[in-house]
């Protein structure tokens, strides 16, 4: 690519007076220094001390999930929903343990195609969800955008983006609005190990360590990309390492576990918070269903999703923190029950709320009348 | 109560399927995951997970059973304290009498959804009226552009410029000179070679409520970044039922420059005129330059501000005003003339011009309109001027095939066709890619000679 001018005056400037990257350490520092540091406080003490309230809070939120999205599957199983369909079972304890160690109406969020989870952990009506899912007037997006593309600026969600990788330089944007208009906010930007391999992400990671940008990037390593395992499209598979050519800080965490999760998100926050610059989390986890609704799942064994589900569930995790605190058996049931009726009156409002009007088929191309 | 377990979708086009294996048995404990079944769709054999808690009750379609349509009960499950080996078959077929809500009502067709909202009444909009007495200065397109950036970082902090070189460099083109020295680096804002990444860094910004002004050093290089223009910027809109706007510019030279041979010499109005979702604004002299850079930097909307490198340094009459902004979507009549229309925009609109004084020595009166507007297109301006001469050329500095030439051409076939005196003609680059050598480079741009050629022919003279 020839550009049209030779010269070249490199050398950082630093865009802000906040901006400003420590400057660099001797080579042999390596992996040693702040990119491990974070790492290090992290396994001191990887379980957050969560009250009683607070994890009861995670479960009902991580439960939610699963039935909301079992009910998805079952509905797209009618007819119901069409297209791509992404389920994040198996996924529940990234979503919740993230966002409730964010701070709602101050941080941003961004994500890609499979949003449902993330919609839900953000606290937006599981009807009006349902409902974009069968593509009704209803849904948060009018039925017009459906399950890969919601958004909820008001909760600070901006999607919900179905170009793989995408939304990460998305993300940076976000993250440079929120330092550009100094409102201490940061972005949470989530991707998967497929994602990881595009180049867009790389091009991310530089700009925003070079701009000391407040962003979380968020690995979700749910060790397959479509029907690719990571070992198979990936050279370096310690996702969590990929920020070290960029100096950006690496965690890697057990997504499986709705308190390492918080705990973890703890210290990337108080770290990108205090004007150090970006912190990329890897969040080990499996999603239980095929990528999507029409995947046979033939790369992986029975036995192999069976012996996650048994042995890593996060929220038959959850539960056990749950009874080891002493809390009641039978309440956990009533639990149970109340949010499958939740869900199944999002369900019957999404099956029997009108389409779209036929006038929205023309509205929110633009926002201006030219 | 019992549950029916339904025959289900496995893909988006999926109607029926084989049962090729129950996994579970009449009696079993199932629980929500646990996988009931093999299924054969036309695609791929999936695993059927269960939805419930409960016991298997009754199976109802055996194993091996083939072409069971999606919605058939091919189960029962009873649920808690329900006694399992009493449930008994639905007594209809539920896939004909259950019908799914989204087939009941079938969508209004488009045709009625076009006479409810398509022609919503649009903003009968002019150029404001430049009053009397006002100071008339010469400047160039690239001061003009620089201006325009300048004036409306004045006016709204949340402007900003982004780009390769446009800061410490002060442009690759000097576009954005001396921006740098009055706004400073939180603002002016260098990024390094990497335009798929900063696209979407100044996109995501938009969405988070700021005003960027993303420069491409030429649009060519915006290939690498076009997902995010497209798929980014002029979609979320849309998709969030107008929650997310993207008020975002992208601007940059566009078109052939010289002698940059092939890879750095593309036209691409055509490619962002065909995206729903984006405005596309192709200027041709610095008045318009400046007064539709101000609006897209205010527009609302994803902007695709396309400029071009051999106009730059070209000087055009420009009015001091304090806030010269002009209508987007309106079309600008350059030249008043009765017997033929050359409709153009961006470079070829001086070609056009060039050609119309030729030819009014030779007796033929023409008129030129400069769409200045891409997209939303100006199709009023297009069909009222064809009415006016009857006679239709378009002049565009680009590639023929699926051009904004073919789409004008289209709107006067389709709406002008009573007012067409000759055939709609377009006068475009060769259909090669673009040469380095200097006679073959001329060879394959338009130039005035063939716009005249093209005039002469459609006014059947010589």
């Amino acid at each position: 690519m020839a550009k049209a001018s030779a010269s070249s005056t490199s050398g950082k400037s630093g865009r802000s007076s906040t901006g400003k990257k420590p400057e660099a350490q001797p080579d042999n520092a390596g992996d040693n220094f702040e990119l491990r540091s974070l790492q290090d406080s992290f396994e001191k003490d990887k379980t957050y001390k969560a009250s009683e309230d607070e994890l009861l809070g995670f479960y009902k939120q991580m439960l939610l999930i699963r039935r909301f999205e079992e009910r998805a599957g079952q509905l797209y199983g009618l007819g119901y929903i069409g297209g791509f369909c992404h389920l994040y079972i198996g996924q529940e304890a990234v979503a919740v343990g993230i966002q409730s160690a964010l701070e709602v109406g101050k941080d941003s969020v961004i994500t890609g195609y499979r949003d449902h989870g993330h919609m839900l952990a953000y606290g937006i009506d599981p009807k009006i969800i349902m409902a974009e899912l069968t593509g009704r007037q209803a849904g948060i997006s009018h039925g017009k955008g459906g399950s890969m593309h919601m958004f909820s600026t008001e909760k600070g969600f901006y999607g919900g983006h179905g170009i793989v990788g995408a939304q990460v330089p998305l993300g940076a944007g976000l993250a440079f609005a929120h330092q550009y208009n100094e409102d201490g906010g940061l972005c949470a930007t989530y991707f998967g190990d497929g994602a990881s391999n595009q180049g867009q992400v790389y091009e991310t990671f530089n700009m925003a360590s070079l701009w000391n940008l407040p962003i979380i990037f968020i690995v979700e390593n749910n060790q397959y990309a479509m029907g690719t395992s990571v070992k198979r499209s990936s050279a370096e598979t310690e996702f969590y390492r990929r920020g070290t050519a960029f100096r950006i800080p690496g965690m890697k965490v057990n997504g499986m576990d709705v308190l390492e999760v918080h705990q973890a998100t703890q210290i990337a926050a108080d770290h990108v918070r205090s004007g150090k610059g970006p912190v990329l989390m890897e969040l080990e986890t499996y999603r239980y269903r095929g990528h999507s609704m029409s995947d046979p799942a033939k790369y992986r064994t029975r036995e192999e999703v069976q012996g996650v589900r048994d042995k890593s569930d996060p929220i038959e995790k959850a539960k056990a923190y749950l009874i080891e605190m002493g809390y009641d058996e039978e309440k956990l049931k009533q639990i149970d029950k109340d949010i499958r009726a939740q869900v199944a009156e999002a369900a019957d409002f999404a099956e029997n709320s009108p389409e779209p009007e036929a006038s929205e088929l023309y509205t929110d191309v633009l926002v201006g009348n030219y | 109560m019992a549950i029916e377990i339904k025959m289900p979708a496995l893909s988006p086009t999926m109607e029926e399927g084989t049962l090729a294996k129950w996994l579970v048995k009449e009696g079993d404990n199932v629980t929500a995951g646990d996988i009931l079944a093999e299924i054969e769709t036309d695609k791929a054999t999936m695993e059927f997970e269960a939805v419930d808690e409960g016991t298997v009750g009754k199976i109802l379609i055996e194993e091996g059973a083939e072409n069971v349509a999606v919605g058939t009960v091919i189960a029962m499950l009873a649920e808690e304290g329900e006694d399992a080996s009493s449930i008994e078959a639905p007594a209809a077929t539920p896939e004909e009498s259950e019908s799914k809500p989204a087939d009941e009502e079938k969508p209004a067709s488009a045709s009625s959804a076009e006479i409810m909202t398509k022609d919503q009444p649009k903003p009968k909009k002019a150029d404001p009226e430049i009053p009397p007495g006002t100071n008339m200065v010469s400047a160039t397109v690239r001061e003009a552009l620089r201006d325009a950036m300048a004036e409306e970082m004045r006016l709204d902090e949340r402007v900003f410029v982004m780009g390769e070189e446009v800061a410490e460099y002060q442009g690759a083109y000097k576009v954005t000179q001396d921006l740098l020295a009055e706004f400073g680096p939180k603002r002016v804002i260098d990024t390094p070679i990497t335009e798929y990444g900063f696209a979407g860094i100044g996109t995501g910004a938009a969405m988070g409520g700021l005003r960027p002004v993303v420069e491409f050093m030429t649009f060519n290089f915006a290939m690498q970044a076009i997902d995010h223009i497209i798929n980014s910027a002029a979609k979320t809109n849309y998709m969030s039922g107008g929650q997310m706007r993207c008020p975002v510019v992208f601007r940059g030279p566009n078109g052939a420059a010289s002698r940059v041979g092939a890879q750095h010499s593309q036209n691409y109005a055509p490619w962002y005129s065909a995206v729903p979702g984006l405005i596309v604004i192709a200027p041709y002299d610095a008045s318009d330059a400046k007064g539709l850079l101000k609006a897209a930097i205010r527009c609302e909307d994803p902007v695709v501000f396309l400029e071009n490198e051999l106009i730059y340094g070209k000087s055009f009459e420009l009015a001091q005003l304090d806030d010269h902004v002009l209508p987007i979507g309106k079309a600008r009549t350059m030249r008043e003339g009765n017997d033929v229309t050359i409709v153009s925009y961006s470079i070829g609109v001086g070609l056009a011009l060039e050609a119309a004084e030729k030819l009014a020595e030779d007796g033929i009166d023409a008129e030129v309109i400069d769409l200045r507007t891409i997209r939303p297109l100006d199709r009023e301006a297009v069909l009222e001027s064809l009415a006016k001469t009857n006679r239709l050329i378009i002049a565009e500095e680009g590639f023929p095939q699926c051009s904004v030439a073919a789409e004008i051409q289209a709107i006067c076939m389709e709406d002008g066709f009573d007012h067409l005196d000759a055939p709609v003609l377009r006068v475009c680059n060769e259909d090669v890619p673009l040469p380095y050598a200097a006679n073959l480079e001329k060879m394959a741009l338009i130039d005035s000679d063939r716009i005249i050629a093209a005039v002469k022919k459609v006014c059947y003279v010589d």
